[in-house]
């Protein structure tokens, strides 16, 4: 099937590509990987609604802007999950990625207390952009591998304002290796390069959210 | 599988029966002592050790990079026997990530880093499949513990991002590895490698440096890291 690519463009450049087989995946790479990078920043609004009650310590920010991407991804996979949308041949891989998300909402909302932001509505169409995310795999997928690449940057940019952070420093980078595990596995599938260069890149906040903010609604 | 990198006996004799080998083919690791600010350490132990504070880390992870690149480069110049176009691309890929890591803390590092080390990679056949990548997973997700459990000992923003952006390469590298192991089983990021947390694992560099002195043949020390 053709994605749609006027819908999908802002979102990731690899969109109007489509998917090779898992034995040519690569014949093509080269020319997708220099834009790869830039992906998710592109998407419009910078919302910062969801983030106005921001904490007063620059820990618990970061911890709960973080929250904010698990509750995002915990909730992306449980309801594809539920609603069929994954094929039994993948169904191994994102039963483990929805545990972990699981898991991370738990671990950072453990962490903060009662300082943990609440979980936001979502609308993973993004108001219609993505109509059919929970009915064909490979627009599920690949916003999938949009939310891990981006949950992978959005823990590497916030990385070093914990520099010093001991045990909780060492948590995000636990977490933030988990996810680059997931975005990986879901390239894969898609018969992408799981990587993009030597280098991941980090992204700003602002950034991240931009690429967030259209699956946030209130 | 972590038991795998656990302490299993290598102690400080091992290490001893490491150091004499090492000390021994010294002038074979084409080490300048008199330039380096760890030559005293050399001189007096045989052994290479990484030093303190931010140096030693990037000096550790330089260490694990100096490994991971020599293996993969073995790798790539003697492929297995049923290595096809989709397994030899990805490993070419990950050859040239780890060359480019090395050579960014070799860089970074100056005059401060460590010697180039010696590989020992007898344990690995190179033309069997199941063993190259077996060992490739366990560079990587060992790779992956180090940065983890080494990025609290990194004073530096800059140093702790230059880290975060090797890592999470590593991972993918890890999952990838995996993936090629197992396909489609979850393994990519097992229960062996990732905790009820939803954790990655992550080590301290003694821990680390004992799962990977197997496959190095001069022998180093942390004895001023974590």
């Amino acid at each position: 099937m053709n994605l749609d690519s006027t819908a999908l463009d802002g979102l990731e450049p690899e969109i109007g590509a489509k998917l090779a087989s898992r034995r040519d995946l690569f014949s093509s790479a080269r020319r997708r990987l220099g834009a790869a990078a830039a992906a998710p920043a592109l998407l419009a609004t910078v919302a910062t609604q969801a983030f106005a009650q921001g904490l007063p310590q620059q820990v618990q920010d970061v911890l709960n802007f973080a929250l904010t991407l698990e509750y995002l991804e915990d909730e992306f996979y449980r309801t594809a999950i539920a609603k069929g949308v994954v094929p039994a041949e993948h169904a191994a891989t994102f039963a483990q990625i929805s545990k972990h998300e699981t898991q991370h909402v738990a671990t950072l909302s453990g962490a903060l207390g009662a300082a943990a932001v609440a979980k936001p509505k979502f609308d993973f169409t993004a108001g219609g952009k993505y109509g059919d995310i929970f009915s064909n795999f490979k627009t599920f997928a690949l916003v999938s591998q949009t939310l891990e690449d981006t949950g992978v940057a959005a823990y590497k940019g916030q990385a070093p304002t914990l520099t010093g952070g001991g045990a909780l420093l060492t948590t995000a980078l636990q977490i933030h290796s988990v996810e680059a595990r997931h975005a990986a596995a879901v390239r894969l599938i898609r018969g992408v390069r799981p990587w993009t260069a030597a280098f991941d890149k980090p992204l700003s906040k602002a950034q991240v959210l931009a690429a967030a903010t259209p699956f946030i609604v209130g | 599988m972590d038991t795998q990198y656990k302490e299993t006996g290598r102690t400080r004799r091992d290490m001893m029966k490491w150091a004499f080998a090492a000390a021994a083919g010294a002038a074979a690791f084409g080490v300048d002592v008199r330039s380096l600010g760890l030559s005293r350490a050399f001189a007096q132990s045989g052994a290479v050790d990484l030093g303190s504070g931010d140096t030693g880390v990037l000096n550790y992870a330089y260490a694990l990079e100096q490994l991971e690149a020599a293996f993969y480069t073995n790798v790539v110049a003697t492929p297995y026997g049923g290595m096809d176009r989709y397994e030899a691309t990805l490993l070419r890929d990950i050859k040239g990530h780890e060359i480019a890591h090395r050579e960014f803390f070799k860089k970074a590092l100056g005059a401060h880093r460590i010697p180039d080390l010696a590989p020992n990679f007898k344990a690995v056949n190179f033309s069997d499949r199941n063993s190259v990548l077996t060992t490739a997973m366990t560079f990587e997700d060992l790779g992956v513990s180090a940065y983890n459990g080494g990025g609290a000992a990194i004073k530096s923003p800059a140093y702790l991002a230059a880290a975060g952006s090797i890592v999470s390469i590593e991972a993918r590298h890890a999952a990838t590895i995996r993936e090629l192991l197992k396909p489609g089983s979850g393994y990519f990021a097992g229960d062996d490698v990732v905790d009820g947390s939803g954790l990655d694992v992550a080590r301290p560099p003694s821990k680390v440096l004992s799962a990977a002195g197997p496959f190095i043949a001069t022998p180093v020390t942390a004895t001023q890291l974590p």
